[in-house]
């Protein structure tokens, strides 16, 4: 340090200190994101917890005041998230086989590829006015099974393209020894690509499943939500999503508790799903060495 | 469609079984670009009616009378692209900032909890970020940061004779409140993307601007950020994009007033809370259902291309 000139020295240290104060804003930047999203938590939290009781799972939705649960809108949520995730799991699989076993460069497969990617991030109310005119309008009526078909169609791409991913990662050793043994093509796939693959598939599945839970805007449109008991998938449905919408924009207490009660059940659900998917993940990972 | 995983075509017959499989999956293939072009016809097909009553015109029609049955997008059009805009302006910042803090400077052992953390909040419901906002994000924004607000950035001239910025009646609901939820519930989803995109750069290419004597910022800057500047973009349009379409969130502190916005703190409206909004009362068969499906169609065109534009700029990662 000791030849340098001054001006060198004045530009070390701007240069530090550049360096510094944008390093320090950044950590500002981290501490001003996490802190808000701790306040939100938190405020979730605290209501959710304050309105939870046994009555919460064993009760229907109620008048204000006659001490109603979300009972109801829980076996909604869970009938709907359900089959719309039995429906649009497997033909997402297949999808991603089709991307990453059969289609790979193609043309066509890299339409498939491209369109796929629109739809995993389309706004969702777009597909749930989509359901509505092909499932809601020719049928009389809001009914379960539309809730289920645009639940469904969201889950579709998010299951597709994390297959896709996940058997890229499968060694064409695998394939190659699997085609040395005289395997057929659908057999390689099914006996030895998808096995290998299962734990990310199933990550895929996951968060597809987290994804649609928490969808509320496509359930407006298809399933309506209802107050009462209801396990009929061809009738109007309750679910938490739309139960916290109603339970929000009132004036009674007891129902602004259980809506909040509600989204943290929500977010508890989501939250859960996500950390497993992430446990499943690294038990494929961990087996393929990366 | 010779792929190499097949066994060699010609000196073997195919199995009926691997033409059965092959079938089905390239049908799967066939359904996701089916549902995407009848998404596009048919919402089309729905919203038919207000664009043969109102024509092109409905585009930037500003009158919304549900009396006189005259119906413009503007008002819901312009709703839409300042909340998204202004949100990720407020976002991007902040989570760039976070995406270098969790790549570059954050201690190794900090590094994975906060990913985690962050990914986790991408995954929280947008219900429950709107919830947020309409019981305590609102009534905190009318309380006190809508006066403030008001009286300190009086002198900005208004813009023609209509709009007034932030001078407006303190209910704390309006497009600055939609904004900042927006902001706070794609902060995550920015950040994590960011990141994943700061993390492809190849560790070579810093290395050698440390070798050079840069620092850490200068790195980024010189470096990083040249490096993989298509694909930050392509964050930022994913990020727009998600802003654009999302209703929930926006449905609870937007005001839902469909009207040309006479300042960022007075009751508006964009595309997506419109159609949620108005959609219980509009029966099938008339103008008020085609206008919101027309709605439908216009905000799924937008998103459609800024999806594409984002999915353009990210293809050169994802093909690494």
């Amino acid at each position: 340090m000791k030849q340098l000139t001054a001006a060198t020295r004045a530009r070390y240290f701007r240069r530090q200190l550049v360096d510094r104060v944008m390093g320090g804003l950044c950590i500002a930047a981290a501490g001003v994101g996490l802190i808000l999203l701790a306040l939100i938590l938190w405020m979730l939290f605290s209501n959710g917890l304050a309105g939870l009781t046994l009555d919460t799972f064993t009760k229907p939705m109620s008048q204000p005041g006659s001490g109603g649960g979300l009972a109801n809108a829980i076996i909604g949520s869970l009938l709907q998230v359900g089959v719309g995730a039995m429906i649009g799991a497997p033909l997402g699989m297949m999808v991603g086989v089709y991307l990453s076993e059969v289609g790979k460069e193609s043309r066509f497969a890299s339409i498939v590829r491209f369109v796929n990617d629109i739809l995993l991030s389309a706004p969702s109310v777009l597909i749930g006015l989509f359901v509505y005119q092909i499932a809601v309008l020719p049928f009389g009526g809001f009914s379960g099974v539309a809730g289920s078909i645009a639940l469904a169609l969201i889950a579709m791409p998010i299951v597709a393209r994390t297959t896709e991913d996940i058997l890229r990662l499968v060694p064409q050793a695998y394939r190659d020894g699997a085609i040395a043994l005289g395997s057929r093509e659908n057999e390689v796939v099914r006996k030895v690509v998808l096995p290998a693959a299962f734990g990310g598939i199933l990550t895929g599945i996951l968060l597809a499943v987290a994804r649609i839970a928490g969808e509320t805007a496509p359930l407006l449109f298809t399933s309506l939500g209802n107050d009462i008991w209801s396990t009929d998938m061809t009738q109007p449905m309750a679910s938490l999503p739309m139960a916290i919408v109603r339970y929000s924009n009132t004036p009674y207490p007891e129902w602004v508790s259980l809506a909040w009660t509600g989204a943290m059940l929500i977010t508890v659900g989501v939250l859960v799903l996500n950390i497993a998917s992430r446990f499943s993940y690294a038990a494929v990972a961990g087996k393929q060495g990366g | 469609m010779n792929t190499p995983a097949t066994p060699a075509i010609g000196t073997r017959k195919i199995h009926p079984a691997d033409t059965t499989f092959r079938l089905s999956l390239h049908a799967a293939g066939a359904v996701v670009v089916i549902v995407l072009l009848s998404i596009l016809a048919i919402m089309f097909m729905g919203g038919k009616l207000a664009f043969d009553t109102f024509g092109l015109g409905f585009i930037w029609g500003t009158e919304w009378n549900p009396v006189t049955q005259i119906y413009g997008a503007l008002p819901a059009i312009t709703g839409t692209l300042v909340t998204a805009i202004l949100a990720l302006c407020i976002a991007w910042p902040i989570g760039f900032g976070i995406a270098f803090f969790l790549t570059e400077t954050c201690p190794e052992k900090l590094r994975t909890p906060l990913g985690v953390a962050i990914e986790l909040l991408a995954a929280v419901p947008s219900i429950v970020y709107g919830m947020w906002g309409f019981f305590v994000l609102a009534p905190f924004m009318s309380e006190y940061v809508q006066p403030w607000l008001t009286s300190t950035f009086i002198w900005i001239p208004p813009i023609g004779d209509s709009f007034f910025w932030f001078t407006a009646p303190p209910i704390g609901v309006g497009m600055l409140t939609a904004a900042l939820i927006l902001a706070v519930m794609i902060l995550p989803f920015i950040a994590a993307t960011t990141r994943d995109v700061l993390l492809s750069t190849p560790q070579l290419l810093k290395d050698g601007a440390y070798a050079m004597g840069a620092t850490r910022w200068e790195a980024l800057t010189g470096v990083v950020i040249p490096a993989v500047r298509g694909s930050l973009f392509g964050a930022v349009f994913l990020g727009l994009g998600r802003a654009l379409g999302e209703t929930m969130a926006v449905v609870f502190v937007i005001g839902n007033a469909i009207r040309m916005p006479d300042s960022l703190m007075a009751p508006s409206a964009t595309i997506a809370s419109v159609v949620a909004n108005n959609f219980p009362e509009a029966e099938p068969g008339t103008l008020d259902l085609a206008v919101l499906l027309a709605l439908g169609f216009i905000l799924f065109v937008v998103s459609f291309g800024v999806l594409a534009v984002a999915r353009f700029l990210l293809r050169q990662e994802r093909m690494s």
